[in-house]
C-alpha cells in the first residue's frame, strides 16, 4: 500500500486547488493520444483523431479527459485508501474495457508533464515527487482488480 | 501513427532557439532523478551529501555529473539516425562497470520531459513532447542495447 507523508498529502492537495480540472483533463488526455498514438485504439468513437490539433480541439476527449481527471480528484481526497477507491474503476477498465494497465502509467505521466507545463518552477522537485507517487498509486490501485 | 519528418528537427529546435541556459537544465534534470526516485541516489555514493531535496538540489557533484550526462544526450541529438552506435561505448560502461539497472535510463528520461516541460510551458507542445518521448525511449533502449 502507497504511504504519503503529512509534507506529500499537503503538495498534492495545495497543486490539486489550483488545477483547472476540465483543462487540464483534456489537455492530458490529449496528449495521451498524441504522444502514444496506440493509446487511440481505445476511443474509437470519438471522432476525429486524424491529427494533434484534431485530437486537442475534439470536444469527446475533452468531456472524458474531464471525467478522469475527476476521478483523481476522489483519490487526491482518499489518499490512505487508493485501492478501494479505485476498485470498481479497475474491475470495469479488466472486465470491460480491456485497457493494458501500462497505459495507466503512461497517463499518469503525461499527467506530470502537464503539471509542469502549468506550475513552471513551483512544481518543484519534491512536489514531482509527490505526484509521481501518487499517480504510480493509481496505476497499482487501477491494475488490482485485474484477472 | 502519424509521423511528420519534422518532428526529428523538434528536439534541435528546442535546444537552439531558447536561452536556456544547458547548464542550468542539465542540473535541474540530475537533481530531479535523485529526489523523486530516491534508490538512483544508490549510484552516487562518492558524491557526498544527498541527504535531503536542498542537499541534492546544492550539491556541486549533481551538478557536474548532470553537465556530463545531458552533453552525451547532445551526441544523441547530432545523431538521431544512429543511436544504438552513439551509446555502444556507454551501453557497455553501464552494463560492465557502473551495474546500472536500464529501468533508470527511462526514469532519467521522463525526468528530462518534466524539466523540459517546465522551462518551456506552452512551447512544449504535444507534437514536441511526441518527439522527445520518442527521443529518450530511444536513447534509453541503446543504452541498454549492450547489456548481458
Amino acid at each position: 500500500m502507497v504511504h504519503f507523508t503529512a509534507e506529500e498529502k499537503s503538495s498534492i492537495t495545495s497543486t490539486w486547488g489550483k488545477v483547472n480540472v476540465e483543462e487540464t483533463g483534456g489537455e492530458a488526455l490529449g496528449r495521451l493520444l498524441v504522444v502514444y498514438p496506440w493509446t487511440q485504439r481505445f476511443f474509437d468513437s470519438f471522432g476525429n483523431l486524424s491529427s494533434a490539433s484534431a485530437i486537442l480541439g475534439n470536444p469527446k476527449v475533452k468531456a472524458h479527459g474531464k471525467k478522469v481527471l475527476t476521478s483523481l480528484g476522489d483519490a487526491v481526497k482518499n489518499l490512505d485508501n487508493l485501492k478501494g477507491t479505485f476498485s470498481k474503476l479497475s474491475e470495469l477498465h479488466c472486465d470491460k474495457l480491456h485497457v493494458d494497465p501500462e497505459n495507466f502509467r503512461l497517463l499518469g505521466n503525461v499527467l506530470i508533464v502537464v503539471l509542469a507545463i502549468h506550475f513552471g518552477k513551483e512544481f518543484t522537485p519534491e512536489i514531482q515527487a509527490a505526484w509521481q507517487k501518487l499517480v504510480a498509486g493509481v496505476a497499482t490501485a487501477l491494475a488490482h482488480k485485474y484477472h
